[in-house]
């Protein structure tokens, strides 16, 4: 390894190869000591609903079936009080064409990396991203890099993972596979350098604009259906992304008023470096892990300014069990006759006891499925759980713990959701600003404007907040 | 003797990226206490030896090096054991709607 590969040295560039590998000047956008254009940093892409979904037209990406979901709204009514239950539909997003709503994600990324006469696209991702890119990629005629984390120290690679390894091979990828840790980063940024690759991160704008259009087509299609949009939308909750996008996508089609609830798993207590805790997660993405972090503060990413900003969307933010993902997937099968992936029904599990205090009229949709098959299976998971000591059985989800115990519900009306304080998580957001802001500067009123926007409260709250704040957050 | 494979064949390689003790500062001790391993697939450039240094060409088109792992790697991975604990969720469910 030469010098200038050396960790921190190859870190020390991450701002001009991210630069050169995207062609965005996020500096252009900036408007204060923390604030920037957000909006124009998206409009200026030039994509905009429509040439977007012109663009997943022409890639047979979106307009998947709304499913409605009788059986399981017959089940939630069959325990909820008289005059409650309400109506649940699924976004079946598992018929896009690499089988999740991340093919969304990847279409615009793809379209403008040819559209500039990139060689090639990259991705660092374990997740379905990977696959997405590599399916868009292929229909492109792009070549394509995915670098997943992917295995622990003893070379056991986590079932889902392996899965989407083997899918973007399936479509002509090359997969540099890891072991655990955060320098992941580290190696994908020496790909981009050393192939001219154009960065496929999944917090660019391309990869926001092209999720709403699932927000968008929902919506839409409800409304002729049902003459009227969602009252509830449930999006399974990770980076930002997902929220972000589906929220645009619901305000775009003029459903403003629909509540957004992000849903993700709890894996409270396992480290997202850990080597030793990598295996003992049941779920790779959908998960506080990501979530938690990421909400509370979005410019953690691989690009200097994160185009998924959850906090500006989410109206309620709430967790799941592991538990009770794999049981709503078995549910959902046996009986709906739809087999999907577990960690794309995290929203799914939410839906229960969400239906169970909704009017019988009210609307509430889940907005994705994402494909099963080996290892992307609650079988693979548990089996793999088992073999490492954690404890399966049967049992109220909530006296669960991560990478511990996993308890399938008993019965159904042991289903729930944790709520996670939105208020905790902006004042979170609030204390990652103040450490944001380089020395000898100072916030001004155009920041205080745009902290208030990016935690959807006000000008005066964002100050009392601030005040009490110490600088050394 | 080792094993010496042709030519064109596919197989994965692996590499060490980070030793341990030179990770990124801030991981887990027990991630610290281990190395960045990297294991890639391609078609090799020219015949090598289990074990030993080789060279292969990826899908994307790139020639990389690193120690010669597998020839024709398997996808391992599958469904496993059904679970009992979910076994019996179905029937459960159906029960409770068929009742009304």
């Amino acid at each position: 390894m030469s010098d200038g590969d050396a960790y921190a040295q190859v870190m020390a560039r991450r701002g001009a190869i991210v630069r050169g590998s995207i062609g965005l000047d996020y500096e252009k956008y900036a408007t204060g000591v923390l604030a920037f254009d957000y909006e124009g940093l998206l409009t200026d892409t030039g994509y905009d609903l429509e040439t977007v979904r012109d663009i997943q037209q022409r890639t047979a990406v979106g307009n998947t079936p709304l499913v409605e979901l009788h059986n399981l709204t017959e089940l939630v009514r069959s325990i909820s009080r008289p005059g409650k239950g309400a109506r649940i539909f699924v976004k079946d997003e598992a018929a896009n064409p690499s089988g999740s709503f991340k093919d969304r994600r990847a279409s615009i990324s793809a379209h403008e990396a040819r559209r500039r006469a990139f060689e090639g696209i990259a991705a660092a991702t374990s997740g379905n991203y990977g696959a997405a890119v590599a399916s868009q990629a292929a229909k492109a005629g792009l070549r394509c890099i995915i670098v997943q984390e992917a295995f622990d120290s003893r070379g056991i690679a986590q079932p889902e993972i392996a899965e989407k390894t083997r899918a973007c091979e399936a479509y002509g990828a090359e997969v540099m596979r890891l072991s655990v840790g955060p320098e992941l980063f580290y190696v994908f940024l020496r790909v981009l350098e050393d192939t001219g690759f154009f960065n496929a991160s999944l917090y660019t704008p391309y990869s926001i604009l092209g999720i709403e259009t699932l927000g968008y087509e929902l919506a839409v299609e409800l409304k002729e259906r049902e003459g009227r949009f969602p009252d509830v939308v449930l999006t399974t909750h990770a980076g930002g992304g997902n929220v972000t996008g589906t929220a645009r996508g619901l305000c775009k089609a003029g459903a403003a008023e629909t509540t957004m609830i992000g849903v993700s798993v709890d894996l409270s207590g396992l480290h997202m470096a850990s080597d030793r805790d990598f295996n003992r997660k049941s779920f790779t993405t959908g998960h506080t892990g990501f979530s938690m972090p990421f909400t509370s503060w979005p410019d953690r990413a691989d690009v200097p300014r994160n185009a998924a900003r959850a906090l500006r969307y989410l109206d309620r933010f709430v967790t799941v069990t592991q538990g009770e993902v794999f049981y709503a997937t078995q549910a959902l099968a046996e009986l709906e006759g739809m087999e999907r992936g577990p960690a794309g029904n995290t929203s799914l599990a939410a839906a229960f006891p969400m239906a169970r205090e909704m009017k019988r009229d009210d609307i509430l949709v889940v907005q994705e499925t994402e494909y099963t098959g080996a290892g992307k299976h609650p079988l693979a998971q548990l089996a793999m759980a088992r073999q490492l000591g954690i404890r399966v059985q049967r049992g109220d989800p909530r006296d669960s713990r991560p990478g511990e115990s996993i308890l399938i519900p008993e019965h159904p009306e042991q289903l729930g959701v944790e709520e996670i304080d939105l208020d905790q998580v902006r004042r979170s957001y609030l204390r990652h600003a103040v450490a944001a802001v380089p020395e000898n500067s100072s916030l001004g009123r155009v920041d205080i404007e745009f902290l208030a926007l990016e935690t959807r409260s006000t000008v005066s709250w964002v100050q009392e907040v601030l005040n009490e704040t110490p600088k050394t957050a | 003797m080792a094993e010496r494979v042709a030519k064109g064949t596919w197989v994965e390689l692996s590499c060490v990226v980070l030793a341990a003790g030179e990770r990124a500062p801030r991981v887990p001790e027990e991630t610290q206490a281990v190395p960045l391993e990297m294991r890639v697939k391609g078609v090799l450039t020219r015949d090598a030896v289990m074990g030993e240094r080789a060279e292969v060409r990826t899908s994307a088109g790139r020639t990389l090096r690193g120690r010669l792992e597998r020839v024709n790697p398997p996808y391992a991975h599958g469904f496993g054991p059904p679970i009992a604990e979910l076994l019996a969720v179905g029937e459960e469910l159906r029960a409770r709607i068929r009742g009304r």
